[in-house]
């Protein structure tokens, strides 16, 4: 199935491509969360109230908005191993800050600051000496989870105030508590830059081809460079978040995250070879993947065997198109051939 | 100057200076440590070398073709783990059949991985990404949260670990070590000498004229993905030997010391050049930061995996930067240096 990028130049190509979309993967994935949403409702009764889908989306919350920039990187033609790392220096930074006494405020903004700085070492890394970015990002998950380690060796830094550990939790608009309420604004502000805006253009155009955006005078470098930035940014985001969320810190927070969240964004349709994909895919693959999670725990599986299963959907979410795609180029040469053969036939019979 | 430049290709350039490097560390390390000349402190940093250097000549193979493996922990974890079980269960299996039985399990595991890579033509930091969650899942399921400690396992299983081949005064040469030697040089001639090896090398070089000239890709890079896979179980049973105590989290996180010990070895990430003997030096070094960290009390221990992923990128760095100055700069210096045939 040939997948191009989504461009609705206005409201109106939103109804008309509406149909197609069905017909494609994201109707494919559609189907798979109907199923997963029934499957579970039928082994718990209250599934589909708000407060319980509000729980579920709190208890992923970290994941997801991750994924959301993950969804750009992918796109570029990148990738990003360091995020889950990222997010646990900077807890392990707001943890080790906080334990020598300083205020939570300057230590929240501190940890968001270390993010960027990830975030900034890697963008220069990959945009400016051009190392390839699996490299750069495979040492910086090895390295900052390393300097987690180092902040806060083997202890666990817990007993925060109050109010930061009821940051995420607290309802804020209705039901919805903070940390959700970032993850919406977060996303419609994704799909208007993604679908809507230039920079979102440049994104597909360096996934498709980064030799042709550069001589179409697209600014490659600086666009790689500002993704990493806010990836590193939006991690450390997230990895206070998830501080906050857990009450305690310890530098093994967030390990093998990356792995849930890349997973989230490639079965959203987002081709890793980049210049392909859209939010909406990896919209409905979160969902997939949190009610399949939840309803993992509904039959007692044990963490590490849920690892696994999403193991098992990452590799079949490339699997499957690639198949689909070698079967019905299979079965186009097919029809050249034959076709070739009809017109042969009717040349030779005068 | 020009007739030393003929004997040293750029890549024997890197391994000497690594070889300085190492010695150099060693130094280092013995001014700061007490008793670091000992041959207790040289069994340790030898096995523990073996254990890595055997994951990452298989490692090796799968990165000289352009790809990667970073499931090779849970392929030593599960090997080991499983091979372990067995030995506790039923005592009387024969060493042979257990090494033999480590070897065939990881070889499976990596045929899976070679499959997913070469016929699914999936990216290999997907699948391995994939596999690393799904074995290690399997492992901890198989493993029911049971431990498996020395006093359960047959004796010879722990002898192992202590069995030298030769002795030279206080050091010993352990038995695990000098497998782990010759499984290196083994692989090292291979690579060298059989068209097999050659043909990894051409895939990684340029995958495309390696495919229009005819090679079979597929099978060779899933030949090599097996082999990785293979070395894998007898690291886990080297891992076995050597701890006797393994939980279901047994290896976790060693793949990042055999890509370190890889990368940093000399071994390309963008695939077709690098050796095995380059690996094995590389392991040589992370094998010694690693265990002379722990002994060094000016530096907590707890900055092995930040120097870990340091070393990586000053690796990959330093080769892009200088590797490539430095081959250029050599391939110049043959030109000149051969007879000028053009003329006639």
């Amino acid at each position: 199935m040939a997948r191009s990028a989504t461009s609705p130049a206005g409201g109106r190509n939103l109804l008309l491509g509406a149909w197609e979309r069905l017909k494609s993967w994201e109707g494919l994935l559609l189907g798979v969360l109907v199923v997963i949403v029934i499957i579970n409702s039928l082994q718990a009764p209250a599934y589909l109230s708000i407060r319980n889908q509000t729980n579920l989306f709190q208890l992923f919350i970290e994941k997801i908005i991750i994924a959301l920039i993950m969804t750009f990187i992918l796109i570029n033609g990148e990738i990003d191993l360091s995020v889950a790392s990222v997010m646990g220096l900077a807890a392990s930074t707001l943890g080790r800050l906080y334990e020598l006494g300083v205020p939570i405020e300057a230590a929240f903004l501190i940890g968001l600051a270390v993010g960027m700085a990830c975030g900034l070492l890697n963008g220069f890394m990959i945009a400016y000496t051009g190392l390839p970015s699996l490299v750069v990002t495979l040492a910086g998950m090895i390295g900052y989870r390393g300097l987690a380690y180092v902040l806060l060796e083997d202890r666990f830094i817990g007993n925060y105030p109050e109010w930061f550990s009821r940051l995420g939790q607290q309802p804020l608009i209705g039901p919805f508590p903070l940390a959700l309420v970032i993850f919406f604004v977060l996303l419609v502000g994704a799909i208007i830059v993604l679908q809507y805006s230039a920079f979102g253009r440049y994104v597909y155009v360096i996934g498709n081809s980064r030799e042709v955006a550069r001589y179409s005078g697209v600014k490659v470098r600086r666009v790689k460079m500002a993704l990493f930035i806010v990836s590193g940014l939006v991690a450390a985001l997230a990895g206070l978040l998830y501080a906050a969320r857990l009450g305690s810190v310890r530098g093994s927070v967030a390990e093998g995250f990356e792995l849930d969240i890349i997973t989230m964004v490639l079965m959203g349709g987002v081709n890793m070879y980049g210049g392909a994909g859209s939010l909406y895919g990896v919209l409905l693959s979160i969902l997939i993947i949190l009610n399949l999670r939840n309803g993992m725990s509904l039959i007692n599986l044990t963490g590490h065997v849920q690892t696994g299963v999403i193991g098992v959907l990452l590799i079949l979410s490339v699997l499957a198109p690639n198949l689909a795609r070698n079967i019905q180029a299979t079965l186009n040469r097919r029809r050249m051939r034959h076709l070739a053969g009809t017109l042969s036939e009717a040349q030779e019979s005068p | 100057m020009s007739a030393l430049r003929r004997y040293f290709r750029p890549e024997q350039v890197r391994e000497l200076v690594l070889v300085f490097l190492i010695i150099v560390l060693a130094l280092f390390f013995g001014t700061q440590i007490r008793d670091y000349y000992t041959g207790r402190t040289f069994i340790r940093i030898s096995t523990s070398i073996a254990i890595i250097a055997a994951v990452a000549t298989g490692e090796t193979l799968v990165v000289l073709t352009r790809n990667i493996d970073i499931s090779v922990a849970s392929i030593v974890g599960f090997t080991g783990y499983f091979v372990g079980m067995q030995l506790v269960r039923h005592n009387d299996i024969a060493p042979l059949v257990a090494v033999l039985m480590a070897i065939g399990i990881g070889a499976v595991m990596g045929l899976l991985n070679g499959i997913l890579v070469a016929y699914g033509k999936v990216s290999s930091i997907l699948v391995t990404l994939g596999t690393l969650a799904i074995y290690r899942g399997i492992l901890v399921n198989y493993s029911g949260a049971k431990t498996i400690t020395a006093n359960s396992l047959p004796q010879w299983v722990i002898d192992l670990s202590s069995m030298n081949i030769v002795s030279i005064g206080e050091l010993d040469f352990r038995l695990l070590v000098g497998l782990a030697l010759a499984v290196v040089v083994f692989f090292q001639l291979m690579l060298t000498y059989l068209p097999f090896g050659r043909r990894l090398y051409a895939i990684g070089c340029n995958p495309n004229a390696a495919r229009v000239a005819g090679l079979p890709s597929q099978r060779i890079v899933l030949v090599a993905f097996v082999l990785c896979g293979a070395l894998c179980g007898l690291a886990g049973f080297m891992y076995l030997a050597r701890f006797s105590y393994l939980t279901a989290v047994a290896a976790q996180g060693m793949e990042m010391s055999v890509l370190a010990a890889v990368v940093v070895g000399g071994v390309s990430i963008f695939g077709g050049s690098g050796t095995v003997i380059g690996a094995l030096l590389g392991a040589t070094m992370i094998g010694l930061l690693e265990q002379s960290l722990i002994r060094w009390l000016v530096i907590s221990e707890f900055w092995r995996s930040a120097l870990l992923g340091l070393l990586i990128l000053l690796a990959v760095e330093g080769d892009a930067a200088i590797m490539n100055r430095l081959r250029k700069l050599w391939a110049r210096s043959e030109l000149q240096m051969a007879p000028k045939q053009e003329n006639k």
